[in-house]
C-alpha cells in the first residue's frame, strides 16, 4: 500500500515538472500573497507581541471588550445555528422539489454577498425599527428588534444564509434516494429517515456552513452596527465595532490586541472545518 | 416510488416565507424608502458632488482590485492544481485567510504597517524623498485600494481552483510533451475550461469590491475624496436628519441596481458553466 502511494507521489512529482510555469506561477503567488495579505497581518501580530501581559490582561479584561465578545460570539452562533435549519430547509426544497419560482428563489441566495453590507444594515434597521415593516407589528407585541440582541441575530441570519445553503446543496443534489427508500420499505417513518440517514449525511456539509456562517458573523461589521445600537450598557457593541471605535480614538494598543484575539479565534474556526474537511474526503474516499 | 409529497407544500411555503422577508423585502424597502420624497429629490441626491466623486472612486477601486485579482487567481489556480510540491495544503489555507478575517481588521493591518506607528511608513518616506513624490498609503485612495484587494483576495482562485481539478492535466501534459509553451498551453487549451469560471469569479469580487465597508472604514476619512459609495452612504445615515437619512437610501439604491445586474450575471454564469460542462462531456464522448 505503502509502496503504491509512493510511485503515485512520484508520478506526481513527475507530472509536475512536465506542464511549464512552476517557477512563475509561484512567484506571483507567493509574493501577491506575502505583499497583500500576509506582511500586513503580521503588522499586527508584531505589534501585538510589544505589549504586555499586564497591558493585555487589562484590554481583553475590560467591560466594553468583555461583552462585545460575549455579544458577538452568542450572536453569531445563534445566528449560524438559525441559518442551519432555515439553511437545510431551502437547500432541501430547491433540490427536491420543482415549483413555479424554484429558479428565482435559487437565484436570490446570493444577494447577501452581491448586497453591500452598509446597505443591508440601514436597511434591516428601518425594517425592524417600530417604524417599518414588520418592526411596527413586532414591537406591538412586545418583541423589539432593532438596536437589541435580537437585532444583531436578524443582521447576521441576512448575511449568513447563503453559507449554509451553498454547502448543504450540492451534497443534497449528490445524495442517492436508495438509502431514503431502503428505510421507507424497512418501516422507518419519515422524521426517522430525515434524522437517521439523511442527516448523518449532511452533517460534514452542515458543520462547514456552520462554520463560515459563524466566522462571518463574529467579524460582520456593516450590516450590524446600524442594527446594534451600539451601547456599552445595553452590551449591544459588537467586538467589530469595539476595534473600530478604539481605532477612532487612535488606542491602537488596544486595537491590535483585540484584533489577536479575533485572529486566533478565526484561525481556529479555520483549522477545525480544515479538519472536518479532511475527514469527510477520507470518509468520502473509503466509500 | 417512494415520495415525499404531504411535506412538499409546507416547505415550499416557508422557503419562499423565508426569502420573501429576509431577501426580498430589504431590497425593496431601499427603494421605496429611497424614494419616499419624490423622484426629483431622489434625482437630486444621487447627483451631489459627494455622492458622485464617491460613485468614481468606488468604479476605480473595483477596477484596480478585479485587475490584480485575476492575475492573482489565475496563477494561484494554476500552481495549487497543476503541481505538487510541500506546503501546498499551507499555502492553500494561507489564500483563504482573508475569508475568515473580519474586515475591520484587514483596515488594522494596513494602518498599523503604514500608518504613523507603522513599521513600513519610514519607507514609504524615504520613497518620497528620493522620488520627490508624494506618496500616501492610509488614509488615501491607496489605502482603500489596499484593503479591498485583502477583503476580496481568495475570490477568483476559489472558482478556478475547482474547474482545473476537474478538468485535469492530461491535455496540458500532452501539449507540453509535444513542445507547447506555458503560454500557449495556457491560451489555448486551460482558459476555454475556466473562462466562466474566472467570469463567475469576477463577478463576485467585484460585488465585494463594490460594497466594501468595514476595511475601508478604517482607512479612509475624507468625504468627497476618499470615501467610497458605502462609505457615503454611511456618513449621510449617520448626520441623521429626515433628509439625510433619505438620501443615504437613494445612494443605497444605486448599490442595490448593481447587486441585482451582478446577481443576473451570476445565474446566467452559472447557466453557462454547467451548460458548458455538459457539452464537453458529450464532445468526450463521441471523440
Amino acid at each position: 500500500m505503502r509502496g503504491y502511494k509512493a510511485k503515485q507521489d512520484r508520478r506526481m512529482m513527475h507530472a509536475g515538472h512536465i506542464i511549464p510555469g512552476f517557477g512563475l506561477t509561484m512567484g506571483i503567488t507567493v509574493t501577491m500573497l506575502s505583499l497583500f495579505i500576509l506582511i500586513p497581518v503580521a503588522s499586527i501580530l508584531v505589534y501585538s507581541f510589544s505589549l504586555s501581559l499586564t497591558e493585555f490582561w487589562q484590554i481583553m479584561t475590560s467591560e466594553s471588550v468583555k461583552f462585545a465578545f460575549l455579544t458577538s460570539i452568542v450572536c453569531s452562533f445563534v445566528a449560524a445555528l438559525i441559518n442551519c435549519i432555515f439553511g437545510v430547509i431551502l437547500a432541501w426544497t430547491l433540490v427536491r422539489y420543482k415549483f413555479v419560482h424554484r429558479r428565482l428563489i435559487d437565484g436570490l441566495i446570493e444577494l447577501p454577498f452581491a448586497l453591500p453590507t452598509a446597505v443591508a444594515g440601514i436597511t434591516l434597521s428601518k425594517m425592524y425599527s417600530n417604524t417599518g415593516f414588520p418592526g411596527k407589528y413586532l414591537s406591538a407585541i412586545g418583541l423589539d428588534v432593532s438596536y437589541t440582541y435580537l437585532g444583531i441575530i436578524t443582521a447576521l441570519i441576512f448575511v449568513g444564509i447563503p453559507f449554509v445553503v451553498r454547502t448543504v446543496q450540492p451534497v443534497l443534489e449528490k445524495l442517492d434516494y436508495q438509502y431514503e427508500e431502503a428505510a421507507h420499505v424497512l418501516g422507518a417513518g419519515r422524521l426517522y429517515t430525515f434524522r437517521r440517514v439523511i442527516l448523518p449525511e449532511l452533517t460534514p456539509a452542515l458543520l462547514t456552513g456552520f462554520g463560515l456562517a459563524f466566522a462571518r458573523g463574529i467579524g460582520e461589521y456593516g450590516s450590524v452596527i446600524y442594527i446594534s445600537g451600539n451601547s456599552a450598557k445595553e452590551h449591544t457593541q459588537v467586538i467589530s465595532y469595539v476595534i473600530m471605535q478604539k481605532l477612532n480614538y487612535m488606542d491602537y494598543a488596544g486595537a491590535t490586541a483585540v484584533a489577536l484575539v479575533m485572529l486566533i479565534v478565526s484561525f481556529i474556526i479555520l483549522l477545525s472545518m480544515n479538519i472536518m474537511q479532511m475527514q469527510q474526503s477520507r470518509r468520502t474516499n473509503n466509500v | 416510488m417512494y415520495s415525499k409529497k404531504s411535506f412538499r407544500k409546507p416547505m415550499i411555503i416557508i422557503s419562499t416565507l423565508f426569502v420573501s422577508l429576509m431577501l426580498i423585502l430589504p431590497l425593496l424597502s431601499v427603494i421605496v424608502n429611497s424614494l419616499s420624497k419624490g423622484w426629483e429629490f431622489y434625482v437630486k441626491s444621487i447627483s451631489t458632488t459627494n455622492v458622485m466623486s464617491a460613485i468614481r472612486l468606488t468604479l476605480f477601486v473595483t477596477l484596480i482590485t478585479v485587475g490584480v485579482n485575476t492575475v492573482f487567481g489565475l496563477a494561484a489556480a494554476w500552481l495549487l492544481t497543476r503541481y505538487s510540491f510541500k506546503g501546498k495544503q499551507v499555502l492553500a489555507t494561507l489564500i483563504d485567510i482573508p475569508f475568515s478575517i473580519s474586515p475591520v481588521i484587514a483596515g488594522l493591518a494596513f494602518i498599523m504597517m503604514f500608518g504613523r506607528m507603522g513599521w513600513a511608513a519610514p519607507i514609504v518616506d524615504a520613497v518620497n524623498s528620493i522620488t520627490g513624490w508624494n506618496i500616501k498609503i492610509v488614509f488615501a485612495i491607496p489605502g482603500v485600494v489596499l484593503a479591498t484587494i485583502f477583503v476580496t483576495f481568495p475570490f477568483v482562485s476559489r472558482e478556478i481552483i475547482p474547474v482545473l481539478n476537474s478538468v485535469g492535466t492530461d491535455e496540458e501534459e500532452a501539449a507540453a510533451l509535444m513542445g507547447a509553451g506555458g503560454f500557449k498551453i495556457f491560451k489555448k487549451i486551460t482558459f476555454p475550461h475556466i473562462r466562466w469560471a474566472l467570469a463567475y469569479g469576477v463577478v463576485l469580487c467585484t460585488a465585494r469590491a463594490i460594497g466594501e465597508f468595514g476595511a475601508v472604514n478604517a482607512l479612509s476619512k475624507t468625504r468627497g475624496k476618499t470615501f467610497t459609495l458605502p462609505l457615503e452612504i454611511d456618513a449621510l445615515y449617520m448626520a441623521g436628519s429626515a433628509d439625510s437619512i433619505v438620501e443615504a437610501y437613494a445612494a443605497s439604491s444605486v448599490l442595490v441596481i448593481f447587486a441585482v445586474i451582478l446577481l443576473i450575471a451570476r445565474n446566467v454564469l452559472e447557466y453557462k458553466t454547467n451548460h458548458v460542462n455538459s457539452l464537453l462531456k458529450e464532445k468526450n464522448v463521441k471523440d
